[in-house]
Formats: C-alpha cells, sequence, structure tokens
C-alpha cells in the first residue's frame, strides 16, 4: 500500500516535527512495515524559467543541439555574453530536447541541485563549446509520472503558473514523499489512507477525525433499484445516483498527484473519484453509466458458462460460484473484482449509478484466483471490507462527483442488506500480559482496544470485547494479545530462556545418518546437494527401459519446466549431472556424494484426505494420511570418475574402477555394523556386466558398479564411472542397537596360502564365504590374486586367498594346521574348487 | 694348517713366541683399525679371527707344547685373541652406526612435495549448519524432529490455521502433486513437522526441525526452488513471547557470537498469534555507527532480517489436538542457506546447488 505523507497528515495531526523515517518507524512497529520511502531527496535550487532565446547548433554528428538564455528571476548571472539573445541577467543553458520553445516556463535545475532519478548532483560544466550552467528538465530526470504528452520530453509549465525564480520543488510538489508499506493479509483495513492514519493516530497518541464519519443520504427514496439474490455472497449492496455530471470535467491535479503517487493510474474523472474514494476509506466501488444500464440491478451467482467482457477487454467464461452483477440484459460486471465493458462510463455519459457493496471474502477471493484477476477491488474484498461502509463510501464519490464533475445527487438511497453483527470475543484480563511475557495491565489492555474502536466490557478478571466493524483481525482471545502487544511495543518483550526438562538427545536414526556422512567424506567423497526435478529425458539418458518402475514418476502439477515435471526416483541423475558440470569445468577427477531423499508414488496414486481443523484426527486417521504420501525414503549416492588415487610425484595413479563403488558401500556399511549380500545383477544404468546387488538378508539395499558405457557417455563422462546408490533408511534400520564384540586370540597365528581353480563363472564372493566358514580356526580369509590364462586352461580361473589361523586358547600344532587345511579343500571342492 | 707335529720341535714353536704372538695381535688391530665399511670389517673378521687366521693357527699350536708351556702360551693367545675379538666389535658398531647415519642421509627427501595422492572428502556446509543448529538446541534439551518432503495438504496447510480460502496461501507459491485433487503439496515449510509432533506427542514439547522445503521459485541468484529451514516449536505450560525471545537470543549468539542481539518486529503468520519477525543485529557491522552505513551485509540498516516466530496460535494447538487452556507455546523458523550465503559472502545462491566440488571442498567436514 503506497500512502502519499500529505495525504496521510490530511487525516491526522501528527507533529510537524515528526519526519517521515520516524513515521515509518512507528508503523512498521505497528505492523505496518515500510517497504520504502518513495519520493523526496530532490534538493538544492530546482527552479522555474522563462527561456529568453534559443540557438539551434548543429553538430559533427548530426545532432542539433540548443544553447539556450534562461531567465531564473533572483538566481540570474548579471550577463552570460556568449549566450544568444540580448545580454541581460540570464543563465545559459545547453539543452538537448527540442520540445519547447521561446517564452515557455520550464523547470531548470541550477548547479548544486540533486536530482535522484539521476543520482548525482548538476554542476556547470564546458560542453558543445559553451558552459552550461544548468539543466532544463524533463519528467523523467524530475522523476514525474509520465503519459504519453510528456514522455521523455521537457516539462513545460502552463503560462502563468509561476514565474522566473520559483522553487519548482514546492510548485510541482517533488518533496512530497510516500510510503510503501507491506500490509499482512489480516490488516486489510490498512489498505486505506483511513486504516493507516488510524493506526498513525494510535501510534503517536493523537486525534483521529474518521474520514468515513459523515452525513449519509436518507434511505426514505430509493435511488438505482436493487435485487440482492445472493445475501451471504453480498450482504450489503448500495446505490446512489448522480445525474447531470460534466462528460469533459477533467481530474485535478491534486487529485492526479494523490492517485499516481498512491501507486495507481489517473484515467478519467468519474474512474478517478472511484478510485480516490477506494484508496481514502478502502471501499471499492463502480460507476454505471445509467443510460445503459436496464432494469433492476440484481446480484447473483453466475450461470455455469455464462460470457462477461470484463473492462480490460476479455471475453470471460464464468463459473456457476462467480457472483454477478447483472442487469436485464445479463452480466455487468463480476462482483468485486472488476467491471463490465457494457454499462461503462465513457466522454457522453452524464447520470452516473454509484455502486458501493460488502462481499463475501471467500467468494472473491476464489473468483479473483480462477480468473487470475487480483484487481485493486479484488485485494481489498477478499482480505475484508469494513461493512458499514457502503453508503458512506458512495456518498463521499457521490460528493466528489457534484463537486468536480458538476453532477446534481438525486435524493434518496437505495440500501440492500445490513452489515452483519461483530462478535464478542472473552477472554481473562491477564491473558495479554501472560503471553506476551510483558506486564500489560487490564487496564492498558481496555484503553488500547477502546483507541482501537473496540467496545469493552471488564468484569472481574473477564474482558470482553466487540471489534469494530473494519477490524477482520480481531476473532480470538489472541488476537487481542496482540492488538495488545502492539501498543506496548513488541521491542520491550523481556528476554528469558526456557528450561526444558532434558531431551534424549539426537535419535538413533539421526546419529547414524550424520555418522554416514562423516564416512562418505572420510571415503574422499565431497558431498553435493542436488535439486530433485527430472523428466523422461533424464530417465532415458540414464537407460531405463521403458518397463521400468522407476519411470512412474511423482508428478507435479504445477513444475517450473515442462521438461523436469517429476520428482526424481534415483540420487543418480542429480548425481551425474553434477559429475558432468564438474567435469565441464575442467576437473580430471570428480568423487562425489548425497544424502537425499527419492520419491516412488504408491499403487493407485492415493488422494490424501483433508480434515476438519476443530480437533485433533484420530490416528487412523493420520494412518491414513502418511499411507497416501508418495514412498520418499533417504538414499546416498557417489559417483566416481577419473582417477580413484591421483598420478603424482611417487608415481602413476589409480583409475577410478567398479569396485571403487563397492569399497564405498562395505565402508558404510561396516560403520553401521551391517553385513553385506553382494550379488551380481543386471540393473539400468549399470553396465550389465559389472554391477552388485547388495542385500542384507533378504532385503535390496543397494547397488554398486560401473555405469554403463552409454550412460557415461550420455552425461558427458569419461572413462570408467564407479556408481552406487544405497537406501541409507534400509540401512540404518538393519544396524544393530550394539555393534559386534572385538574378538581377538593373543595365540601366534598360523598363516595359509590356498590357490583354487574354478569354473570361471563361479562368483569370488561365493568361494570366499565358503572359505570362510570352513574351519572353526579360521580367522579372516582375503582374496588376493584373480588369475585367468592357459595355465588354468579356458573357462576357468585361478582365486589365491590368504587364510589365517589361530587359536583362542593355545598355540596351533601342525596337525591342528594340516587338519583345517583339509577342511578348507574340502570345503571349497563343494563348489568345484581343486587345489591348484 | 700344521700337520701332526710328532716330528715337530716341541720346545721351540715358532708362532707361540711372545713377540710373534704380539705381531699378530698388533697387524690384526691395525687392520680393524684400518676397516671402514662392512664389507672391509668382513674381510677383516675373516683375516684375523677366521679358523685360518694367524692367531687361530698358532693357538692349535699350543696342544704341541710340553704341558709346562702350555699354560703360558695358551694365555698369551688367549689374550691376544681377547683383545683382537674386542677390537674388532667395538669397531664393528662403529661401521655400522656410521654406515647407518649414511644411509639416512641418503633417504633425505624433499618435504615440500604435494600429498594429494589419496581423494579428500568433504561434507556440504548446509549439512553441516544442520547439525550445527541441532547440537545447539540439543544442549538445550531439544530434540530434533523430521518429516516427509512430500506432504498432506491439510498437515502444510490446514492444520497451520491455513484454510482453502485463506489470503495467505497465495503469500506460499505451493508445488502440487499432480492431480491437484491429491491434496499433496512439496511442503513450503518444515511447519507440518511441528503439527505431526504435536499430533503424536504429548506436552511438553520442545523441537526443532531442519529440513528442506520448496517454493515455485525460479531459480536466480537470490532465489531456489528448493532451500532449508530450520524451525522450532515448543509448547509447555507457562511459555510467552519472553520466552521465545530468550530462545533466539540464545540461539543467535550460539551461532553468531556472543555480542549479537535480536529484535522484534509485529508481523502476521496463520499459525502464530501475535506473530513478529525477528532480526539480527548486524554481524558484520555490528550497527556501529561508525560502520553501518557503509556495511553491505545489513545495506546500512544495522539489522539483518533473520526469520518469523510468534506464539502458537491457538486454532493450531486444537487443529493439533492440544489444549490452549493448558498449554501456550511459540515457533519460529529462519532459511538456512542465507546463514551460509551471508558468512562466507557468497553472492550466487546456485552455487549451493550446482555440485562444484571447489564449493564444498574448502568447508572439510565442518563450518
Amino acid at each position: 500500500m503506497r500512502v502519499p505523507v500529505e495525504w496521510l497528515r490530511s487525516l491526522v495531526e501528527l507533529p510537524d516535527a515528526v519526519t517521515t523515517e520516524q513515521l515509518a518507524d512507528r508503523l512498521t512497529m505497528y505492523d505496518l512495515k515500510l517497504e520504502e520511502i518513495v519520493g523526496g531527496g530532490l534538493s538544492g535550487p530546482l527552479t522555474v524559467g522563462r527561456v529568453l532565446a534559443i540557438s539551434p547548433e548543429e553538430q559533427k554528428n548530426g545532432k542539433t543541439i540548443n544553447w539556450c538564455r534562461v531567465d531564473v528571476g533572483a538566481q540570474n548571472e548579471p550577463s552570460v555574453p556568449d549566450a544568444p539573445g540580448e545580454d541581460v541577467p540570464s543563465r545559459g543553458i545547453i539543452c538537448g530536447a527540442h520540445n519547447f520553445g521561446v517564452g515557455d516556463l520550464v523547470v531548470v535545475s541550477l548547479p548544486g541541485t540533486f536530482l535522484p532519478a539521476l543520482g548525482f548532483e548538476i554542476g556547470s560544466r564546458k560542453t558543445y563549446g559553451h558552459v552550461s550552467d544548468g539543466m532544463i528538465c524533463s519528467t523523467t530526470e524530475l522523476g514525474l509520472a509520465e503519459d504519453a504528452s510528456t514522455a521523455n520530453g521537457i516539462v513545460v509549465l502552463e503560462p502563468g503558473s509561476a514565474e522566473p525564480g520559483d522553487d519548482a520543488i514546492d510548485l510541482l510538489g517533488l518533496g512530497d514523499q510516500t510510503l510503501d508499506l507491506e500490509v499482512n493479509p489480516d490488516r486489510a483495513y490498512a489498505l486505506s489512507l483511513r486504516g493507516v492514519a488510524r493506526d498513525a493516530a494510535l501510534a503517536f497518541g493523537v486525534p483521529f477525525t474518521d474520514p468515513a464519519d459523515r452525513p449519509v443520504p436518507s434511505t426514505d427514496a430509493g435511488a438505482y433499484p436493487v435485487r440482492v439474490d445472493d445475501p451471504d455472497g453480498c450482504p450489503v449492496f448500495t446505490t446512489l445516483v448522480v445525474e447531470g455530471i460534466d462528460p469533459a470535467a477533467t481530474t485535478p491535479a491534486w487529485m492526479a498527484k494523490r492517485i499516481s503517487d498512491a501507486g495507481m493510474r489517473p484515467i478519467s474523472l468519474t474512474v478517478d473519484i472511484s478510485n480516490y474514494v477506494m484508496l481514502e476509506l478502502g471501499q471499492p466501488n463502480h460507476c454505471y453509466d445509467r443510460a445503459k444500464l436496464n432494469g433492476d440491478i440484481v446480484v447473483r451467482r453466475a450461470t455455469e458458462g455464462e460470457k462477461l467482457r470484463t473492462l480490460d477487454d476479455v471475453d470471460r467464461t464464468l463459473s456457476a460460484d462467480d457472483l454477478l452483477i447483472t442487469d436485464d440484459l445479463g452480466p455487468i460486471g463480476i462482483a468485486g473484482v472488476m467491471g463490465g465493458d457494457r454499462v461503462e462510463i465513457d466522454g457522453t455519459s452524464t447520470d452516473v449509478v454509484i455502486e458501493a457493496a460488502h462481499f463475501d471474502p471467500v467468494t472473491i477471493f476464489r473468483t479473483q484466483k480462477r480468473h487470475k484477476l487480483p484487481t485493486e477491488a479484488a485485494k481489498r474484498f477478499e482480505r475484508g471490507v469494513d461493512p458499514e461502509l457502503p453508503l458512506r463510501a458512495a456518498a463521499r464519490v457521490a460528493e466528489l462527483l457534484v463537486e468536480l464533475a458538476g453532477g446534481t445527487l438525486v435524493a434518496g438511497a437505495t440500501v440492500v442488506g445490513t452489515a452483519p453483527a461483530r462478535e464478542a470475543v472473552t477472554f481473562s484480563s491477564d491473558l495479554p500480559a501472560r503471553i506476551s511475557g510483558l506486564p500489560i495491565t487490564a487496564d492498558q489492555a481496555r484503553d488500547t482496544y477502546e483507541r482501537n474502536g473496540c467496545t469493552v466490557e471488564l468484569a472481574g478478571d473477564r474482558f470482553t470485547v466487540t471489534p469494530p466493524s473494519w477490524r477482520f483481525d480481531l476473532n480470538d482471545p489472541y488476537d487481542f494479545v496482540e492488538e495488545a502487544l502492539r501498543t506496548a511495543g513488541y521491542e520491550n518483550v523481556p528476554s528469558v530462556l526456557p528450561t526444558p526438562t532434558g531431551g534424549r538427545g539426537l535419535t538413533r536414526e539421526q546419529e547414524l545418518r550424520r555418522r554416514v556422512g562423516h564416512v562418505l567424506a572420510g571415503a574422499g567423497l565431497v558431498e553435493v546437494t542436488t535439486l530433485p526435478f527430472v523428466g523422461d529425458a533424464d530417465l532415458d539418458r540414464l537407460g531405463l527401459p521403458q518397463d521400468d518402475p522407476r519411470r512412474d514418476l511423482v508428478r507435479l502439477a504445477n513444475p517450473l519446466s515442462a521438461e523436469e515435471p517429476g520428482l526424481t526416483p534415483t540420487l543418480l541423475i542429480g548425481l551425474l549431472k553434477a559429475a558432468s558440470l564438474n567435469i565441464g569445468r575442467g576437473h580430471e577427477s570428480v568423487q562425489i556424494s548425497e544424502i537425499g531423499r527419492v520419491f516412488r508414488p504408491r499403487a493407485g496414486h492415493p488422494t490424501a484426505p483433508i480434515y476438519g481443523v476443530d480437533r485433533r484426527p484420530t490416528a487412523d486417521e493420520l494412518a491414513a494420511l502418511d499411507a497416501a504420501l508418495p514412498e520418499q525414503p533417504r538414499h546416498t549416492g557417489f559417483v566416481l570418475v577419473g582417477e580413484r588415487h591421483r598420478s603424482g610425484w611417487s608415481g602413476a595413479g589409480r583409475p577410478v574402477e567398479w569396485s571403487d563403488a563397492l569399497a564405498v558401500a562395505r565402508r558404510v556399511a561396516e560403520n553401521l555394523h551391517v553385513e553385506l549380500e553382494v550379488g551380481a545383477t543386471t540393473l539400468a544404468p549399470f553396465h550389465p556386466g559389472r554391477c552388485a546387488q547388495l542385500r542384507v538378508g533378504d532385503r535390496v539395499v543397494g547397488h554398486v558398479g560401473e555405469l554403463h558405457p552409454k550412460v557415461a557417455e550420455a552425461f558427458g563422462l569419461p572413462g570408467r564411472v564407479a556408481v552406487g546408490e544405497l537406501d541409507l533408511d534400509a540401512l540404518i534400520e538393519a544396524a544393530p542397537l550394539i555393534g559386534p564384540k572385538p574378538d581377538f586370540s593373543a595365540f601366534p597365528v598360523a598363516k595359509e596360502d590356498f590357490a583354487f581353480i574354478v569354473e570361471d563363472s563361479l562368483p569370488a564372493g561365493e568361494l570366499q564365504a565358503v572359505v570362510a566358514g570352513a574351519s572353526p580356526l579360521l580367522e579372516s580369509v582375503r582374496l588376493f590374486d584373480v588369475y585367468t590364462g592357459d595355465q588354468v586352461g579356458e573357462g576357468r580361473k585361478s582365486l589365491a586367498f590368504k587364510v589365517r589361523l589361530r587359536a583362542e586358547d593355545r598355540t596351533l600344532t601342525d596337525a591342528d594346521i594340516k587338519a583345517a587345511r583339509d577342511q578348507i579343500v574340502a570345503a571349497a571342492a563343494t563348489l568345484g574348487a581343486q587345489l591348484r | 694348517m700344521s700337520a701332526p707335529n710328532s716330528d715337530y720341535d716341541p720346545v721351540e714353536v715358532t708362532p707361540l713366541r711372545a713377540d710373534e704372538v704380539e705381531r699378530m695381535r698388533d697387524e690384526a688391530l691395525a687392520a680393524i683399525a684400518a676397516a671402514d665399511s662392512l664389507d672391509a670389517i668382513k674381510q677383516v673378521r675373516i683375516d684375523h679371527t677366521g679358523d685360518r687366521s694367524p692367531l687361530a693357527l698358532a693357538n692349535r699350536e699350543i696342544g704341541a707344547l710340553p704341558p709346562a708351556a702350555r699354560k703360558d702360551a695358551g694365555q698369551r693367545v688367549g689374550q691376544a685373541r681377547g683383545a683382537v675379538n674386542r677390537a674388532l666389535a667395538a669397531r664393528t658398531a662403529e661401521v655400522e652406526a656410521a654406515e647407518f647415519e649414511r644411509r639416512l642421509a641418503a633417504e633425505t627427501v624433499d618435504v615440500t612435495l604435494p600429498t594429494d595422492v589419496e581423494p579428500v572428502g568433504a561434507r556440504h556446509p548446509i549439512t553441516t549448519i544442520q547439525e550445527h543448529v541441532a547440537d545447539i538446541f540439543v544442549a538445550m534439551g531439544w530434540e530434533v524432529a523430521e518429516g516427509p518432503e512430500v506432504e498432506a495438504e491439510w498437515l502444510n496447510f490446514d492444520a497451520l490455521n491455513l484454510g482453502p480460502d485463506h489470503p495467505a496461501r497465495t503469500m506460499q507459491d505451493t508445488f502440487w502433486l499432480d492431480p491437484e485433487s491429491a491434496a499433496m503439496v512439496l511442503r513450503t515449510h518444515t511447519s507440518p513437522v511441528q503439527a505431526r509432533t504435536m499430533l503424536t506427542t504429548e506436552p511438553p514439547i520442545y523441537i526443532v526441525c531442519p529440513g528442506r522445503v520448496y517454493r515455485t521459485d525460479e531459480a536466480d541468484a537470490t532465489h531456489m526452488p528448493v532451500f532449508h529451514q530450520v524451525e522450532g516449536l515448543a509448547i509447555d505450560k507457562g511459555l510467552s513471547m519472553a520466552h521465545l525471545k530468550g530462545t533466539l537470543d540464545h540461539f543467535a549468539r550460539a551461532i553468531y557470537g556472543t555480542e549479537i542481539a535480536t529484535r522484534f518486529r509485529p508481523s502476521y503468520f496463520p499459525f502464530t498469534e501475535p506473530s513478529a519477525e525477528v532480526d539480527l543485529l548486524c554481524y558484520v557491522c555490528h550497527n556501529d555507527p561508525a560502520e553501518v552505513a557503509s556495511c553491505r551485509t545489513c545495506g546500512g540498516e544495522g539489522w539483518v532480517e533473520w526469520g518469523g516466530c510468534g506464539v502458537v496460535n491457538p486454532r493450531v494447538l486444537i487443529a493439533c489436538g492440544v489444549d490452549p487452556e493448558e498449554y501456550s507455546g511459540f515457533a519460529f523458523g529462519m532459511g538456512l542457506d542465507r546463514t551460509i550465503t551471508s558468512r562466507y559472502d557468497i553472492a550466487d545462491l546456485r552455487d549451493l546447488w550446482d555440485g562444484d566440488v571447489r564449493f564444498t571442498e574448502p568447508f572439510g567436514v565442518g563450518l
């Protein structure tokens, strides 16, 4: 809401000493937050001048500039011999514009003038071969509102409206400032000068005269007949009639200036008066050309599909929920939002029907949303307009039409309906103090409420307060706490640290998630955060088959980009894009990880229920909410490109290979004390022969391996790329509360090596598991060599293990060791393995 | 080696003469002293203490002496051999020590060489700031609550006093799941976590909820469609705005330093009443008259906007099953992304999301 300070001061007797900044500070602490102070700031000798002579001088660049002699009254130099015309007291000024002539009154910024629109102080300077002793100003340079006639041109004042040497700042109102206030949705009343003035009066403790407090026409006779078919949507509807206005009358400058300072555009006198009253009182209103109305005005809901061309020349198809103003020929306006073009005031209109009504906020909110018409009227009605205002506002419009357009108010007023009464709110008189933490007494609270227009009863320790008609934000006891606190001062709330009884720290899940974050960093991975929005093209790039369940995305109704309408089912898309960005920016190696949610729709794409808010939903009702939400488990993903260990002075590095992803996964699992089972599988986007499925028991908790070369290429990643994604929630769920016991023996170790020849198809992990389980003396087994080649024959490979044997209670004997060896060889044989 | 010495003159055996033994000993000692490497030591050991060394050979001759002469000769040779062995051991130790020093000297490295072979990981500052904030509150006895990012409309809006026709709903540019009638959204704030906690936990409640939230803002230098918030909720008997102020003061000081103050300005949020905006004393210029005018962080205001807060609206308590006659509470929320960007003077929010490792690496695993 833009509030011209001059207009505000005309409504409330603020002390002259109060600066605009002080006013803004106090209003901010009254919940009318200052966005910015507009205007002002222009200072120095901005002066009215009369052009005495012009000498056009053509320049080398083909441009003609004007070398002028200007009379600026008392500001004249005694002589400017170089300037055109007769050498009289004046100033010489260079000007590039041409829309003025000798004898015109112009605005001159003499040296020392600061123009905020330019951001610098004007000086005297040599240009085009002359000393230009100031500047003749344009609308833009003065920061004036432009219209077509003055756009980018020199401001030429009306002849006789000023004398050379006059101060142009006051003359043009250029010193006026406007407060741009942020009005929160609950403070609808402050979308008017009336409302802001009332708060300003409260804030400074000065008297307030309500501009709406005015005599209204008698309703003994009607003005223009009205029927309201929907009193819920339209509780009050008022008409007045003004006849015989002068269609040629124009808006006076003071009104046009206030309207444009308030951020609206002056259009024509009738429209301007209507807007002026809306700004002044907060009551949107509408003027119809009576000659264009046919029969009674009827307020009703639209029939579905009904058509109306609104004032913005758009043909609109109406919904049955839209509230309409109609006459015998059909709709003439969408109630509270925008009028129709059929009954518009035009250059021939002489008789005006003024409408001022009160509409149901929800109806207006829905309609403006539906038609995307957040007009000034709708903005006010949807938040709540004082229902006692319509007749007074209509009378104010009529008064201005009579005064400025020469019309005559027809006796009588039509008023249909009455303003709904406000309900009283009862609460304990110590509530304001208890909730605010400030020692606000009952008397102080009562005083605040009364000064805000409330009716207050204090019986014992109970307040019964009836809010005034314009305060839509005062409905609950706590609303009155806020009202009292606003006066007592938010800045005075003391600081007291509460003392909870003691929490249980992080949950186990939270702690383990942190642990995984540290493990990933410890594994040399740099954490990234990526956006979760994806589209089919991303899934194509991943090489997901058409029937892959991950193609069933959780989709958004209003995505930012039509290309990315879904929420990602995998962290790999974001990670691969990030890896690609790094490679594109010149990194040779990228090793990154992310912890975040992935999204999978529930079968049948259920709808979430919506409950009332008058009670806690039952446990079943809450469970139904959760059951509708997509699955959104936390995952961790990682991508490794380039060298796992860098080449350098100490030798060649090691390129990333598929097993690096598995190693990361194992490191995560080990730190959660979870035992992973690893098996080969085939799954996009992995290399078909290099993908490991990770399980905890029967539950698949992730996949790791090498990225399919085609996918790597699609993401612009060079070489072999190791990737993995783990279901972190599942891993954490599987983590035992107490990890494995440190279990080791101090007796001597016996180290034995085995090389087994097996079928190529036998996974090493299987053989290793069998070996590991073969002897109770076996402490550890580690695969240290894999060999394929002539020595083992086609289709076979050699797997070599280092085995450590140790007993808990004794030094092993040769017989113990031989027995263990035999057990291991026998166990391996069950998988067809032969000792080499 | 001498042959059996039966035909040998048993009285006069040259090698056992005192002067001869002395000579052999001195020769050996000289050779030992001259040995300056382990190889030379080895040779000396063979030449002067080995089986064929003169003293060893002399020793063998002792048996050929008449018994009366044996003791004398044996003593003489034994002393000589002892002296040689001691000298050899001492010299060996000396030479070994010198060789060891030489080897270490030869192993001298250039300590300025880089050590960048192993990959170095790092954690994203948005992760660590969330943990840092959580820890501040956990230390006060609060707990950390979490909830889903795709949330039911009822929990994101209705339960928080944002009914379907509430104008404030348009203040929040919401991502809706398709179709909109499915009544699910990407949460626009972490407040549904507060609702979920109240719905499932009996007061007293003291929780913070850090997490990701979503608004339909196009990505640019100062906006992202996804960002991070931390919200707090306290529900207990007798809580007031003063406790809110105390909590925020403590929080501010824990993050920005002990000299930081907070300031309330009135505001409006549907879920709190009264509501306030909370500002931080500018943590760069501290509103110092000498510095504030040129301060870029606060734009010359001396204060920076931090977040929103207020007393929990009783309507929210009722919808979440808390009796407003018995309990009151307060809530607050602030963005975390800007805590990072302002602290490290990062001009473009998108840097947090691009995944360029150079953004994260300098943070290591902490802030």
